[in-house]
């Protein structure tokens, strides 16, 4: 289902916008926030692609995987549905809210599920894992859909447009959320479409990269080894199983996942006191097929921490604040400051070097509300995410 | 007077210009809800009808401010200037109250850029001549491709520290590294410094290890001469943004310098 997006004459040759604010005590915003800073950033996308990943926005059910899925057509989604029911109980579903707005054209249609996973007698393989295996089968096997929201109270909202414009097109201001990350694309080596706009997301991780992976090649066929299915045409879809990979599932440290994308140089490794040395050494040996190659610049999250990264030599920019509330990762200094008059401190990470922001321990109560109580209320599809109309 | 949305010229008597017999005038624009073009139209215009001094206040973001003006005038930023400001200038003076973002200076030809706080990557990008000044650190690669012909010599002076690849590829003109500012132990991580480098100098207040230089650049301590270059650099960077000249020139200075003129001369002949 590629449905490709036409390029706009006016067009000027840029690079891509990455933008992430994060509240550590779980202070929430809605999306307009970071659609000004989006905005403030056009020059750098050409409206092939424009995406949100937007952290405790379905308060009402923290618990349930909220599935957020495109779909060609209606028997797409019927195909799709069976699979979801073998797995989960369907606690709720509907279409996606959106506006119609200028600029985004064309959309697929757009749904989401809120899944309760069954319990199953297949003690081989974790939950989270049986999420992983549902979004592959689906994104691999349904012709025309395509899983690309697959977390616990979140969402990534994403299409063919300016970012500005695909987040009122989703309507943003009506999500709260305590972590938001943004993305303009400017695709360079593969098509714009819908599948292939930024944030990419497997359960709660999602990342928004600027820059090109020249190892898709590498990276995709490791992770095909481990049951990762790269269905989107992007490169950076690598990057989002690769980090479930090292950190979820093999409990790799966020220094190490760095030093796996981004490993620093043998020259300096060389320099390196032994423990260390002997460290990077085996991380490069074990992981040399996830080593990210080329210029990048990411934000990755998940539901407690923002994550900024650079390839080793920063051949793309970032730039980080900390600001009374909100901590920032941008691609340049300008929106931070637009939003946020509170930004003190600025700095530029080194390159290969993990910027890290975490929510505090207290800041997200689990569960708050009992699943069956909330699954008697109002159909959450049917009334956005939540609140009222205004 | 306005001028169209968001616009607002407003114009004072005549003020005297930086360079000092000429009878200028000031204006005052604001940037909220302009595109870089239409601002930078703006200045241009101003620029052109005479000018000395144009303040541009809530500036974000916007891009190629003063890029390829001319005329001797002052351009007065306040807020986050955007990518490549000063790009490919040639005369006016840039003050800037606030940090700037990455491609200051690109391709500079003349001119001054004053920055009250740091830059970002790719400060002073094939630089050819004028003078940069920035108060505090600078990111990666500032200097890259920096190139000097004849009277043209680019001169940058960085009051903080840099990050990896300063002056790579650098073919020509003066880099002063005070690292004033910053935190401690900064400059010291900074790598590559003049990778490629096949001209031009680099001078750096305090030691520089061995491990931080490419493969083209070698270090000896600062001499006579080398510190009489600093002197007025460093004098002219305490009048913009204070600081005690003498106490900034008693300690050691170290010179960066390229090992050879043609690096990589022989690479494609054989």
């Amino acid at each position: 289902m590629l449905r490709e997006a036409v390029l706009r004459d006016e067009k000027d040759f840029s690079a891509c916008s990455i933008f992430g604010m994060m509240s550590p005590s779980g202070k929430r915003v809605n999306g307009e926030p970071i659609i000004r800073a989006m905005a403030n950033m056009r020059e750098r996308s050409n409206g092939l692609g424009g995406g949100f990943a937007a952290y405790g926005i379905y308060p009402q059910c923290p618990d349930l995987y909220c599935f957020h899925v495109m779909f060609d057509d209606h028997v797409a989604r019927k195909q799709t549905e069976e699979h979801l029911r073998r797995d989960f109980e369907v606690c709720d579903s509907g279409p996606i809210p959106t506006r119609p707005c200028d600029g985004v054209e064309n959309p697929p249609l757009l749904w989401r599920y809120f899944l309760l996973p069954r319990s199953t007698d297949d003690c081989d393989i974790g939950e989270e894992d049986r999420v992983v295996r549902v979004v592959m089968e689906i994104n691999v096997k349904v012709d025309g859909a395509f899983v690309f929201s697959s977390g616990k109270d979140m969402g990534v909202f994403k299409g063919v447009g300016f970012p500005e414009d695909i987040g009122r097109f989703f309507r943003l201001e009506e999500y709260e959320a305590y972590l938001w990350t943004g993305h303009g694309r400017f695709p360079t080596n593969t098509q714009g479409w819908w599948g292939g706009a930024h944030p990419f997301n497997i359960l709660d991780w999602s990342v928004v990269h600027n820059g090109e992976i020249s190892s898709y090649g590498i990276n995709r066929r490791f992770l095909e080894m481990y049951g990762y299915s790269c269905t989107l045409h992007t490169d950076t879809e690598v990057v989002a199983y690769a980090v479930d990979l090292l950190l979820r599932r093999q409990g790799l440290g966020v220094e190490e996942m760095a030093a796996v994308f981004a490993p620093p140089l043998w020259s300096e490794i060389d320099r390196m006191e032994e423990g260390k040395r002997k460290l990077h050494a085996a991380l490069r040996q074990v992981y040399g097929s996830l080593l990210l190659n080329g210029p990048f610049s990411v934000i990755i999250s998940n539901r407690r921490q923002m994550i900024g990264l650079t390839d080793r030599i920063r051949l793309r920019p970032l730039v980080v604040g900390s600001g009374r509330d909100f901590d920032y990762i941008s691609s340049e200094e300008a929106p931070m400051r637009l939003l946020d008059d509170t930004v003190s401190e600025t700095w530029i990470p080194w390159g290969g070097e993990a910027v890290v922001f975490e929510l505090k321990e207290e800041a997200v109560p689990e569960l708050t509300v009992p699943i069956e109580v909330f699954r008697s209320e109002v159909p959450l599809a049917a009334r956005g995410t939540g609140r009222a109309e205004g | 007077m306005s001028v169209g949305k968001g616009i607002s010229v407003i114009r004072r008597g005549k003020l005297p210009r930086f360079v000092e017999d000429s009878t200028g005038y000031e204006v005052v624009l604001r940037a909220e809800g302009l595109h870089w073009r239409e601002l930078n139209r703006l200045v241009k215009r101003e620029a052109a009808r005479g000018a000395a001094r144009i303040k541009l206040e809530g500036v974000c973001g916007h891009r190629y401010i003063g890029t390829g003006v001319r005329e001797p005038v002052e351009l007065v930023v306040r807020g986050v200037p955007g990518n490549d400001l000063g790009a490919f200038m040639n005369g006016p003076r840039v003050v800037v109250y606030g940090n700037a973002q990455d491609g200051v200076g690109n391709t500079m030809n003349g001119g001054e850029i004053i920055i009250h706080g740091r830059a970002g990557d790719i400060l002073a990008m094939g630089m050819r001549g004028g003078r940069i000044l920035v108060r505090e650190g600078v990111g990666y690669r500032a200097a890259i491709h920096m190139k000097e012909y004849g009277n043209c010599r680019p001169v940058l002076v960085i009051g903080g520290g840099v990050q990896d690849f300063l002056g790579e590829y650098m073919a020509g003109g003066l880099v002063v590294v005070l690292r004033l500012h910053g935190r401690k132990g900064e400059f010291e991580r900074a790598r590559h410094v003049g990778t490629g480098m096949h001209g031009g100098l680099i001078l750096v207040r305090g030691e520089v290890g061995e491990q931080q230089l490419g493969r083209e650049a070698a270090c000896v301590p600062a001499d006579e001469g080398d510190l009489e270059i600093l002197g007025p650099l460093v004098e002219e960077y305490t009048r913009h943004f204070g600081g005690d000249p003498d106490q900034i020139m008693s300690g050691v200075f170290t010179r960066i310098y390229p090992r050879s003129h043609r690096p990589f001369g022989g690479l494609y002949a054989y």
